[in-house]
């Protein structure tokens, strides 16, 4: 068994292939969180503004984007838009369809906290002769980021997880390099070992998230 | 010929559409169906592990938490190509359909057990303790007085969790599961056109948008009166 799937001669063959794969889902994880945080918060501010013209819009956007599954998205924009004359690299393709795809999630945690904030405190701050920018980012914005701190935390999760979708399209994160192992080892010890650095990886926070959701359920009552 | 001509040409070619549309549609079956499946076959299986948590017998529950943590921690991606390409070497091998039915379903199992138990553990002691002293027994309590209450509070989250783990049927074309994106796919391939993956993204709004816009219902109608 442990021959098969953990055998030892593959995993220390293999690993420096594995180490890069696991930097890049790093790095590629550093680079999409806040692209898709920062979508998010721009769509958070715009659903501040309570107009129709703008309202309906940006429901369309959000929904259009919760029901699109991230995969189509990247495979539209890989396998796509080369026909329209526009060849983006996989790393291209995967920044922008998370940025699309994770910003309408953020965008819906964020616009949530937003409102879980009193108009009151805004007024007051308003009053004190802070300006309507000044009055979102020092009053707001902190507290509304306190108040969905586990969404935000459970969807970043999620979006690390997400990462390993860039193997689709050959970027050489840590799924992508554990296939490219796994064809040549003929092995299935590559993919047993990425899975374990995937799970030692995001293990803490799991548990981190697995706390704050009972408290904050157990909470309401 | 204008730019918008061929655009049009190329990206909703009719002729291409006419003759790939049965390989979506097609796909579209495969894709309820593995929708289906998750869905029934993960929500229960969630709904078993937080009712046998609340049994509390410790060394179980370590169990139960340690899975529930493995796939939360794990991409469904990976599970996937785990199961299709790692099971072989140990005498099984599932289909593709089969794998990502499993994965889904086990992701599915995890996320759905946390929110049951959570929605458990949110009532208060004192409905046990009642129920109990009027003589209804461990099993009568938690299905009776407990659960009909903590399923209320779980709605929302699940909605929004399931939908998102059900869209991850398109990972299925990974494994050569003949589903929306892998028929869109091959078409392209087949015809040199992208109008069959257009076709594609459009069969997963047409099934996935009336789900998200009645979740968004569900979510107002069972959202928690503070």
């Amino acid at each position: 068994m442990i021959e098969t799937f953990l055998n030892p001669e593959i995993i220390a063959a293999i690993w420096p292939i594995v180490l890069a794969g696991l930097w890049n889902t790093v790095l590629l994880s550093l680079i999409v969180v806040p692209l898709g945080l920062m979508g998010g918060l721009m769509l958070a501010l715009l659903a501040t503004i309570h107009h129709p013209l703008v309202r309906w819009p940006l429901m369309a956007w959000v929904d259009f984007f919760r029901a699109f599954p991230p995969l189509v998205l990247l495979v539209l924009l890989f396998a796509g838009l080369p026909f329209a004359g526009l060849e983006l690299g996989g790393f291209a393709c995967v920044a922008i369809a998370f940025f699309l795809n994770t910003g309408a999630y953020y965008g819906e945690i964020l616009r949530a906290g937003i409102e879980s904030v009193p108009t009151g405190q805004v007024e007051a701050g308003r009053s004190t002769g802070l300006s309507r920018l000044q009055a979102m980012t020092h009053i707001v914005l902190p507290q509304a980021v306190r108040n969905v701190l586990p969404d935000l935390l459970s969807n970043t999760l999620e979006v690390v997880k997400l990462t390993s979708l860039g193997s689709v399209v050959a970027v050489p994160e840590l799924l992508f390099q554990a296939r490219q192992a796994q064809s040549v080892t003929y092995s299935p010890t590559p993919i047993v070992l990425a899975a374990i650095v995937y799970f030692l990886l995001l293990w803490p926070l799991v548990r981190l998230l697995s706390r704050l959701e009972n408290r904050a359920l157990a909470g309401r009552r | 010929m204008s730019t918008w001509d061929r655009f049009v040409e190329t990206f909703f070619n009719a002729k291409v559409m006419l003759k790939y549309y049965p390989d979506i549609l097609s796909g579209m079956v495969v894709t309820i169906e593995l929708a289906v499946l998750i869905v029934v076959s993960g929500l229960l299986a969630g709904l078993a592990l937080a009712l046998l948590r609340a049994l509390a017998i410790r060394p179980l529950n370590w169990l139960i938490i340690f899975v529930v943590d493995l796939f939360r921690s794990l991409p469904p991606l990976v599970i996937i190509v785990l199961i299709y390409f790692g099971l072989p070497a140990a005498g099984l091998s599932p289909s593709g359909f089969v794998s990502t039915w499993l994965s889904l379903a086990f992701v599915l199992m995890a996320f759905s057990e946390e929110i049951f138990w959570a929605g458990i553990t949110s009532i208060p002691r004192g409905q046990w303790e009642a129920s109990r002293s009027t003589g209804l027994s461990f099993w009568q309590t938690l299905i009776n007085v407990v659960l009909p209450q903590a399923l209320r509070l779980t709605i929302p989250p699940l909605t929004n969790r399931t939908i998102a783990i059900t869209k991850g049927t398109a990972l299925g074309t990974v494994v050569a599961v003949t589903e929306i994106l892998g028929q869109a796919s091959s078409a392209m391939s087949n015809s040199y056109n992208p109008s069959p993956l257009m076709m594609g993204a459009a069969a997963y709004i047409v099934l996935f948008l009336p789900v998200v816009v009645a979740a968004r219902w569900i979510e107002t109608k069972f959202a928690w009166k503070r």
